[in-house]
């Protein structure tokens, strides 16, 4: 549990947020500038807040109104820097386990061996950290934080210096440790489908203030706020089962609240949870459902809200059932359409669309 | 050519004086790079200038200061032979005394410059990581600020080799004690006939100072490579 209560004015940027964080992963949003970054750094004692609390656990590591500043190495915060920031001078072994040698005995709750499979980094312990790959440095940046037995882990965007397919390798990683070890993350981003892939609950920044907060999925539905969510990669977020895999198509079966979807294969059990992010510019809408087209998915639902998005476009919400979609289309098209409120419209989803980078475990 | 036993006793000598030179200075010298580097306080800029002073002063100023502080009467050499028994005046241990303090600002310079290209970010890291203070310096600071301190340590050392007006001013030129291979080559000048013993003695300092700065540059090489997070060897 982190309880978060932070002001600082530094040379011109403002930062004033409160909001407070569970288990599981939460995700801190916004553009860049946004004070995401400020916000980590101020949770992990780099930084300073002019005033405010800081609580992890019922720890207090922050009050200026009681003058309290437990210092960064007290504090048993992990954190993974966009950079990796492995010690130069150290192999792969030593880098692991300085922060676990630095743990009391009493308090280390995990052990090399376990973080060296969780992470698959065993062919690297002998080597130093120069010779790596973005990929390896930041698995080995994870597994440095994690053997310091750390109450929270803060993740700074641990993707951004890596390339597309490094990026869904070590998401798979912060997942695992997600499900498996069970540590509280704060996880800083501006990409949504990490934010898809990895939230339970997210924390919307603007500006150095808190536009909302709450559990993921709420948050990214709400109309009002997809603007923080950006243009291109508006969507929607929905939770759905894997109920059924086509191996010989390479397709995956998932049911929501209000009907199914056919997705390129998930990686994931029968009967899992997982998330699926459909960008509004994947959706197109049919008045009847289409024939002979080679789009999979064909989803009935009433229009609930049409509304033009800043870049000239109409964003329409669909409701699917208890499920809210959403589809980018022209302004001509909607005309063509005469669409409104409550109509009856077909949404039309490839498959293709919905693959690794849109679907994640939940 | 040979050297003769009296030679290798002033090389010997030599090498003995500007080793414990180097050896008692380096934790003052890291220290003062530091503080200089991180602390701010009140003074510094006259601290910098009190540590670069022996740069630009003539060495005979520094040998007499030498000679009135730590001499037999001076206020700190009658402190430290009363506390500790340790003498400088006429002896080795105040040769060794005016190389390091000669030999200081170029320490001092050499380990700060490598303290400053430290990323701070990797301390941070190690913050967080759970290093205190005190162990972050032992184990992030100091080892990446490595090749600066190896190229302090061998400049210093050279530049002790080298050391001359200082050292006859404060310790005098005592065969045996205080006469090293820049003292013995100004003796042997001063004397008919010694020009063979001077041009010996300084064929010996040439190759001395050469292979003290090519090992300092193997060193540094070694150490840069180490402190960048390459693999052994190279």
């Amino acid at each position: 549990m982190l309880e978060v209560e932070i002001a600082l004015d530094h040379a011109g940027f403002k930062l004033d947020v409160r909001f407070t964080c569970g288990q599981g992963v939460s995700v801190l949003f916004g553009r860049s500038g946004a004070g995401k970054s400020t916000v980590l750094s101020c949770i992990a004692g780099l930084s300073r807040p002019d005033r405010g609390r800081i609580i992890v656990e019922d720890r207090v590591l922050f009050d200026s109104a009681r003058s309290i500043e437990v210092p960064v190495h007290r504090r048993k915060i992990g954190y993974v820097f966009q950079d990796a920031r492995l010690l130069p001078h150290l192999t792969v072994r030593q880098n692991l386990l300085y922060g676990y040698r630095l743990a009391e005995a009493s308090e280390r709750r995990i052990d090399l061996d376990v973080v060296v499979d969780l992470l698959d980094i065993a062919p690297l312990l002998g080597r130093r950290p120069a010779g790596l790959s973005g990929g390896e440095r930041q698995r080995v940046a994870i597994g440095r934080a994690l053997l310091s037995s750390p109450r929270l882990l803060l993740m700074d965007e641990p993707l951004a210096a890596l390339d597309m397919g490094r990026r869904a390798q070590i998401l798979r990683y912060i997942e695992r440790l997600r499900d498996e070890l069970h540590v509280p993350i704060v996880y800083v981003s501006h990409a949504i489908e990490e934010v898809a892939r990895l939230a339970d609950s997210l924390v919307l920044l603007d500006h150095g203030k808190v536009i909302a907060s709450g559990a993921a999925g709420s948050i990214l539905s709400q109309p009002k706020l997809r603007q923080y969510v950006g243009g291109e990669e508006a969507g929607a977020l929905l939770e759905a089962k894997v109920s059924a895999h086509d191996e010989v198509y390479g397709l995956t079966t998932l049911t929501f609240a209000g009907g199914s979807l056919l997705a390129s294969e998930v990686d994931a059990l029968i009967g899992e949870s997982v998330r699926v992010r459909i960008r509004a510019r994947d959706v197109s809408l049919a008045l009847s459902p289409p024939q002979d087209v080679s789009i999979l998915n064909v989803l009935a639902g009433q229009v609930c809200s049409i509304q033009p998005e800043p870049g000239g476009a109409m964003d329409v919400s669909i409701a699917i059932g208890a499920t809210v979609i959403y589809a980018r289309i022209t302004r001509l098209s909607t005309e063509r359409l005469q669409l409104v409120a409550g109509k009856t419209v077909y949404a039309l989803v490839k498959a293709v669309s919905l693959d690794r980078s849109s679907t994640g475990l939940a | 050519m040979g050297l003769t036993a009296e030679e290798l006793d002033i090389v010997r000598l030599s090498l003995k004086i500007s080793f414990w030179s180097v050896v008692s200075s380096l934790p003052f010298a890291i220290a003062t790079a530091y503080l200089l580097d991180r602390a701010e306080f009140r003074g510094k800029s006259l601290v910098d200038a009190l540590v670069h002073l022996p740069l630009v002063l003539p060495p005979v100023v520094v040998g007499y200061a030498l000679l009135l502080a730590f001499g037999k009467q001076g206020p700190a050499g009658a402190f430290l032979e009363e506390i500790f028994g340790i003498t400088f005046s006429f002896r080795w241990t105040g040769a060794a005394l005016a190389a390091a303090v000669m030999g200081f600002p170029l320490m001092v310079r050499a380990i700060r410059l490598s303290f400053e290209s430290i990323d701070r970010g990797l301390e941070a890291a190690a913050k967080t990581l759970g290093a205190g203070p005190i162990w972050l310096f032992f184990s992030v600071t100091l080892p990446l600020a490595l090749p600066g301190v190896l190229t302090g340590v061998l400049l210093s050392f050279a530049r002790g080799l080298g050391e001359f007006g200082a050292t006859i001013t404060f310790v005098s030129n005592i065969p045996g004690e205080t006469r090293t291979i820049p003292l013995a080559i100004y003796g042997y000048t001063q004397v008919p006939g010694g020009d063979l013993m001077a041009l010996r003695l300084s064929v010996v300092a040439v190759l001395l100072s050469l292979v003290a700065l090519m090992a300092s540059e193997w060193s540094v090489r070694r150490a840069r490579r180490r402190v960048r997070g390459h693999d052994a060897g190279g």
